[in-house]
């Protein structure tokens, strides 16, 4: 190889600056939050479309090769579906004229939903952190979009997490089995207040650490925890999960127990967003 | 110049498969940490000066998109790229036993300090779960990963070097 002479270092010199270097990035990163996000934003925007176009070629082909090896199956279940299909129309017929007849009786009633609706965006996971400790993934929309910092993430029925940054066309959400995630809940049924808190050491069990319930709570297996009206962060009222295996705690004033999440976050692929943000009490 | 090109190519190559299509692949739970052998092959091939700047790359690649605090990958992928530029004076050219050997030696460094710095200091005790979780998952899914992706390192270096003789 050809060799010029020019300025050169001790490679132990160059470690020497560039951990300097580094220490200084994690104090201004870590002081000034605010400042470094367009940076992030700018390095995030270029690499989403490519991590976009990635995951729709890889799609392309698992959806390719589920095709080719469940085609049999599909003809089999095509005929049994076929025969089910001309039972349920009839049937489903009925039901349309009871359903229009209930419509009708709940406008009389004025029944209202059991919560209010707020407002929801669709999003696909386009990409997970690349690490294996966190449980953050990224979504494909951004502040053009209208997401902010602090919107809540659903899936089904039940809540996925929080958005924690937020770029012009991607954002990144922390979900709440994530060992960092901490969210305020409440029994729906007994209006008891506890604290879910995601736990590394449970996510193979699919389990989340529910603490801090009063000791007097009278709670059972299996009863709702749902957001608390308390949170300054999360909308009230949207469904966590479940709770199971209550023990009153060492210091004989709390009890603890498991949460089974409402979501299924092994085969999360797209979340809804809600648009809107609970105003901060303090 | 031409290597320069070579590695931004190679650094962001991995880290977009590490990020998309590696998730799709994990097994157990874990990812393979491609930025890993890239970094400990190029202070592995090309020594510690060259180790230094792939690695604060990587890292830097990575806290930014995906971290909380900014400098922390950087300084854990670079002192590791620094560190595998000493065996840069045993490297030998179809040797594929000690590159293993290196990344496995440094996805296990890895995955400790992050352990201690990201989780001991949250008053996470329970070192063994996390060792059994994640740890030793990742680090023999790298090993085995390692062995092709250095495999390819070693080839476009190879060739690499043979452009360069030719314009001299």
């Amino acid at each position: 190889m050809r060799r010029r002479t020019r300025f050169s270092l001790e490679p132990k010199y160059i470690l020497a600056i560039c951990s300097v270097l580094c220490i200084i990035l994690i104090f201004i990163s870590v002081r000034y939050e605010d400042k470094v996000q367009p940076a992030k934003d700018a390095v995030t925007g270029v690499f989403t479309p490519m991590q976009k176009g990635i995951n729709t070629v890889g799609k392309w082909i698992t959806d390719k090769i589920e095709l080719l090896s469940s085609i049999k199956d599909l003809q089999q279940e095509n005929k049994e579906l076929k025969e089910k299909l001309s039972e349920t129309t009839y049937q489903n017929r009925i039901l349309q004229q009871e359903g229009y007849e209930l419509d009708t009786l709940r406008d009389l009633y004025e029944l209202d939903k059991r919560y209010p609706s707020y407002p929801k965006v669709a999003a696909t996971i386009i990409s997970r952190d690349t690490n294996n400790w966190y449980n953050r993934f990224v979504i494909d929309k951004g502040s053009d979009d209208g997401l902010k910092v602090g919107m809540n993430v659903l899936a089904g029925n039940g809540l996925v997490g929080i958005i924690t940054e937020v770029g012009h066309n991607n954002a990144t959400v922390r979900s709440i089995i994530d060992d960092a995630s901490n969210v305020s809940g409440m029994f729906l049924k007994t209006n008891d207040q506890c604290n879910v808190k995601g736990n590394l050491e449970l996510i193979d069990k699919g389990l989340i650490e529910v603490q801090g319930i009063d000791k007097d709570a009278k709670i059972k297996e299996g009863y709702e925890i749902v957001t608390s009206t308390i949170s300054p962060k999360y909308l009230q009222g949207i469904l966590i999960g479940y709770i199971s295996d209550v023990t009153v705690d060492a210091n004989n004033m709390t009890k603890s127990g498991y949460l089974t999440p409402a979501v299924d976050f092994t085969n999360l692929t797209t979340v809804l967003v809600i648009t809107e943000l609970k105003e901060t009490l303090y | 110049m031409k290597q320069f090109i070579m590695s931004v190519i190679v650094i962001i190559v991995c880290f977009l498969l590490q990020s998309t299509v590696f998730q799709a692949l994990s097994i157990a739970g874990v990812v393979p940490n491609l930025l890993l052998i890239v970094t400990v092959a190029a202070g592995y091939m090309h020594g510690r000066t060259n180790g230094i700047y792939v690695g604060l790359a990587c890292g830097l690649l990575v806290d930014i998109c995906y971290g909380d605090i900014i400098g922390l990958f950087g300084l854990m992928y670079m002192c590791i790229g620094y560190l595998n530029g000493y065996a840069h004076k045993v490297y030998f050219r179809d040797d594929y036993t000690m590159p293993i050997i290196l990344v496995s030696v440094s996805d296990f460094l890895y995955g400790f300090f992050y352990y201690v710095f990201l989780f001991l200091l949250r008053n996470r005790l329970n070192f063994f779960f996390y060792l059994k979780r994640i740890i030793l998952p990742e680090l023999i899914y790298t090993v085995v990963v390692s062995i092709v992706l250095y495999k390819i390192l070693y080839i476009l270096n190879v060739k690499l070097e043979r452009s360069t003789y030719k314009e001299v």
